[in-house]
């Protein structure tokens, strides 16, 4: 099958009078329709960066982007302003972490749904309303009918986001990137959400990339797993193997440092240290100052992807010895 | 190991809130209504132990931990610190409270003053109680040091200067500072990264042991909390709907809303993904508060009586008590499931 | 206390990243200033007209206040006189040299006055209980309410001219404003967490105003405050202009502008020059006031 998505060594650095910020450093991936990719990292990774890139929503004048993102056969760095248009809200949809910010407060989400269907699809004003309707019923709006009148300030937040995705599937978008649309949710939202986001996701066949730093929300949603440190993709492949057998130190520090069930008597193995600046990342792997396993040549340069096994990817020198000593 | 501070005797609870309530008028759409933010909270923290807090945003947590500093006033209930009651005539004063309990905020940004160095403020606190400024910057700078920070380097350093984890660092030192019995962590770590959340739950350990500190943890993560708590009290709405010790509650979770909250949790092993959720629907507004039960509207079990009296959260009696808020945990209730 | 402080993290002492270079706030609101070519630019301006104020006596070719008959409005270059000379016949080039001193005095003075006891009010507005807010509050609202250039020529009316009591009225129209900001100011801060730390370690409210509070609201009273130079100097023009504020023959170039108005005919040139000198120094003033003001804001 032909990838939806591919993109392939990605930058993206932002120039400002002070400094340059390194977002994102080459990073490659590729989506499959009906495929969930997981980008999981930590705060100020280039996560977001690398979705708004997808979208061309980044500030133009201070943004510079190299490399190729290619979206359905489409290159998306070189679409003029109209066929970005059809591609964004079309081709493309995206939902964000604050429902509030990618509504409009001043209309009712019927209104707002309504609008949306009309513009991209050229439908009728009955049959976009009956649409905005079923595509509430679709994400279980409770009560669809009486919500449609509702303004977004008097929705609680499952409900908002629920909209959003209403909204964002508006006109069958055959991508969704969806930028921690869980972590501002309550627990019990949460699950309910995500749940609704995988049965969506499989039923319309979307490819999805899924942005999140929670492991946990990753485990339950994706099929692959991309796991970014300071503007790289560090290690990638399918959810569970990843999961059972990291090979990055990164990623390995992540799961001992995530709680999840540690006995109470010890301490949590943390990684020592903090993220690096985005101004002055090191010049060899990012990771470096903070792992157990560097070696002189890990300071020097950034390593080069390598494939353990044909869907896996892991970007360290020991990658080797790591993958044994997760095997063992 | 005998501390002048502690007058009660190790058996004396280091505090006990009973029936506090704190309700906010709000304007909304014109009319003015209240939000039932806490209702009714009763519990007892012992010395030295760990008491974990969760419930869902809006539940009342930050409300309680500001009622416990007298950061905002109650509207009812009573306090009682180390045996005396606190603001009342015979017992201790607020003022008096706030040298012994002190509270380290979500947000670590902005519990730092932006334009003071960050040993500035941590110095504050010895400052204001009375030490010279050279000495609160001796204080601080210690302080700094048991926080795992080097001072030298990070001492003169604005907010803006530090990563998330090492703003967190400095708001525990500024909480120690003074010396406090207990500190009251309101999501403390929640906004942190993983591999720093980590850092800091270790090192929140370490000192706990270090300072013999008695914790107020709250939190909305469920899988720290029972890795931080000995004892973990459940809030819905502005209610405690179950108390108990750490291991009881998250083995044996009695109350259907603990259920659901556990249940709610991601599984961490894609193999085995949660196919339905525990409850639908989203927390009710603590702006008139459904009635009876606050949980009927939610609760899969919910009968005619759950909408029409408030079960009471049963008789608590010693340490290891496990009680919980429900109908059917109550004999004589109506409830059909009621256990007998 | 039995063990002894061991570090609970390794690796967190580290000689670690000492980030970009270490600076405090003003250290960096300075280092930004610096390398603000078109700030610097109108801040040499602004410090021109402060030392040719300050240094008229030295500056100025002849007496500001020497009449003569057979001089009066004299074109450019006249006999010596630069800038030709006024319908009363005194050297222009003196008179507005001198003219600075009355203008850059009704420029500050008003707003230093108004930033102390408006700012003070403002403090005490935010910080103070929900009543005192209210009484501080809806009374500067009363004044709020006028139009600053009527009020103004209301308040210097009411209390009859000169240049005393032109600047009490026109720091009497600032006070309200500026208590508004640090009002707005303060009530922010006040809502932020640190406060509410400070609170929790057992401090009264005069110490977190000293210590936290007065140090975040400093910034925008003293942005605001910057701002209103400019327009205290027009303000002040205005006054003398209708004859309010500084009183003849005192060299004020609002009172210039006024008197060489009747010869426009004749001296249309001269007749510019006052008002070219206001508008020059209150929009620097302003360009300064806005270098500053975008160098304060931003927070790396
Ligand atoms: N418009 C911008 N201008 C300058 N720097 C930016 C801009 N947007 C993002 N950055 C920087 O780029 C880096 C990556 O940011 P990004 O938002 O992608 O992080 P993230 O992985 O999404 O983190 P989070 O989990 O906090 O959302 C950060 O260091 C951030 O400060
Ligand atoms: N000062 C206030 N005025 C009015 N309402 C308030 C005030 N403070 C809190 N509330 C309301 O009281 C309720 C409880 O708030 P609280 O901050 O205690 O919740 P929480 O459990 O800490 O939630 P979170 O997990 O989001 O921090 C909320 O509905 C909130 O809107
Ligand atoms: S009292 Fe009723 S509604 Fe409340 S939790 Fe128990 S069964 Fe559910
Ligand atoms: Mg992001
Ligand atoms: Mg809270």
């Amino acid at each position: 099958m032909t990838a939806l998505v591919e993109v392939s060594d990605l930058s993206v650095r932002f120039v400002t009078r002070e400094a340059t910020v390194h977002a994102v450093n080459g990073v490659s991936f590729s989506v499959r329709p009906g495929e969930v990719l997981c980008i999981l990292g930590e705060s100020g990774s280039g996560k977001s960066v690398t979705l708004r890139a997808m979208m061309r929503l980044l500030p133009p004048r201070r943004t510079r982007i190299d490399g190729t993102i290619r979206i359905d056969g489409q290159d998306v760095l070189a679409l003029d302003k109209r066929r970005l248009r059809e591609l964004r809200g079309g081709l493309v949809s995206m939902i964000f972490q604050e429902p509030m910010t990618a509504l409009d407060p001043v209309y009712t989400i019927g209104t707002q749904i309504t609008e949306t269907v009309m513009r991209h699809k050229g439908n009728g004003r009955s049959a976009a309303r009956a649409r905005a309707l079923e595509l509430l019923e679709l994400v279980k709006i409770p009560e669809a009918e009486r919500r449609l009148a509702n303004y977004p300030h008097e929705l609680s937040g499952g409900l908002r986001q629920r909209a959003m995705i209403a909204m964002a599937l508006s006109c069958g978008p055959r991508l969704l990137l969806a930028d921690e649309p869980t972590t501002a949710l309550d627990a019990t939202v949460q699950i309910q959400v995500l749940i609704l986001l995988r049965r969506l996701q499989r039923e319309l066949g979307m490819g999805t990339i899924f942005v999140t730093h929670d492991l946990g929300v990753a485990s339950e949603i994706a099929d692959r797993i991309a796991v970014m440190y300071a503007g790289r993709i560090v290690e990638e492949g399918p959810v569970a193997d990843v999961l059972r057998a990291p090979m990055h130190p990164y990623t390995q520090g992540l799961l001992a440092s995530t709680v999840h069930g540690q006995s109470r008597d010890g301490e949590i193995e943390a990684i020592p240290g903090s993220p690096p600046d985005m101004r002055r990342l090191p010049s060899g792997c990012a990771f470096a100052p903070r792992c157990i396993h560097a070696q002189p040549a890990c300071r020097t340069t950034m390593p080069e992807p390598r494939w353990p096994s044909p869907d896996r990817m892991a970007r360290c020198v020991r990658i080797d010895d790591a993958a044994l000593v997760a095997a063992e | 190991m005998s501390d002048a501070r502690d007058v009660g005797g190790p058996a004396q609870p280091l505090l006990i809130a009973r029936d506090l309530a704190k309700h906010f008028q709000v304007r909304g759409g014109g009319r003015s209504a209240h939000v039932r933010a806490v209702d009714g909270v009763s519990f007892t923290l012992f010395k030295g132990e760990t008491l974990g807090i969760v419930g869902e945003s809006g539940c009342g947590k930050s409300t309680l931990a500001r009622l416990l500093l007298h950061l905002v006033q109650r509207d009812a209930g009573e306090l009682i610190f180390d045996g005396e009651p606190v603001g009342a005539p015979h017992g201790i004063t607020v003022a008096g409270l706030r040298r012994h309990v002190q509270m380290v905020f979500q947000d670590s940004y902005s519990s730092l003053n932006p334009r003071m160095p960050v040993q500035d403020s941590v110095a504050f606190g010895p400052f204001v109680h009375g030490r010279s400024k050279p000495d609160a910057r001796r204080v601080a700078r210690d302080m700094l040091v048991k926080v795992g920070l080097n001072p030298d380097l990070f001492g003169p350093r604005y907010p803006h200067e530090l990563s998330g984890g090492q703003k967190q660092r400095v708001n525990i030192a500024r909480a120690l500072a003074i010396e406090p019995r207990m500190v009251i962590l309101d999501e403390a770590v929640s906004a942190l990264d993983k591999s720093v959340e980590a850092q800091v739950l270790n090192l929140l350990r370490a000192l706990k042991q270090q300072f013999n500190l008695t914790y107020l943890f709250i939190s909305h993560d469920l899988n720290v909390v029972r890795y931080v708590s000995d004892r973990v009290l459940v809030m819905y709405l502005g209610r405690v709907v179950e108390l108990g010790p750490s291991e009881a509650i998250f083995t044996r979770p009695q109350h259907p809303y603990t259920r659901a909250l556990l249940g709610s949790r991601p599984s961490m092993d894609p193999r085995h993904r949660i196919e339905e959720p525990p409850i639908t629907g989203d927390p009710p507004s603590p702006i008139d508060p459904p009635s009876g039960c606050r949980f009927h509207t939610r609760c899969p079990f919910a009968e005619a009586v759950c909408a029409e009296r408030a079960p009471e959260l049963g008789e608590w009696r010693e340490r290891a008590s496990h009680v919980a808020a429900c109908h059917m945990l109550e004999p004589g209730s109506g409830h059909s499931r009621t256990v007998q | 206390m039995s063990q002894t402080a061991t570090l609970p993290i390794a690796g967190l002492n580290d000689d670690a990243p000492p980030a970009l270079r270490v600076r405090g706030y003003w250290a960096n609101v300075g280092h930004r200033l610096r390398h603000d070519p078109v700030t610097l630019c109108f801040a040499a301006v602004v410090l021109l007209i402060v030392l040719m104020a300050i240094f008229a006596p030295l500056l100025a070719p002849f007496d500001p206040y020497k009449e003569s008959v057979v001089l009066r409005l004299k074109p450019f270059g006249y006999r010596g006189h630069t800038l030709g000379t006024d319908e009363l016949g005194r050297d222009l080039l003196s008179r507005l040299i001198y003219g600075a001193r009355s203008s850059l005095l009704m420029g500050l003075v008003p707003v230093c006055i108004a930033t102390a006891l408006g700012g003070t009010l403002g403090v005490i507005g935010g910080f103070a209980g929900r009543r005192v807010n209210a009484i501080i509050m809806r009374t500067m609202d009363v004044f709020y309410a006028f139009p600053s250039v009527l009020l103004a020529v209301a308040i210097s009316g009411a209390m009859g001219g000169g240049m005393a009591n032109g600047m009490a009225a026109l720091a009497l129209v600032f006070i309200p404003a500026m208590c508004r900001v640090a009002e707005t100011a303060t009530a922010q801060v006040r809502s932020l967490d640190f406060i509410e730390a400070a609170r929790a370690t057992g401090a009264g409210r005069l110490a977190i105003v000293r210590y936290h509070v007065l140090g975040n609201v400093l910034g925008p009273v003293f942005i605001y405050a910057s701002s209103l130079v400019s327009v205290s100097i027009l303000l002040a023009s205005g006054l003398s202009f209708l004859g309010l504020g500084v009183k003849p023959p005192t060299p004020d170039w609002g009172l210039m502008l006024s008197t060489l108005r009747q010869s426009i005919y004749i001296v249309p040139l001269s007749c510019a020059l006052p008002g070219a000198a206001i508008f020059v120094t209150s929009i620097c003033f302003n360009l300064v006031s806005d270098g500053i003001r975008s160098a304060m804001d931003v927070r790396l």
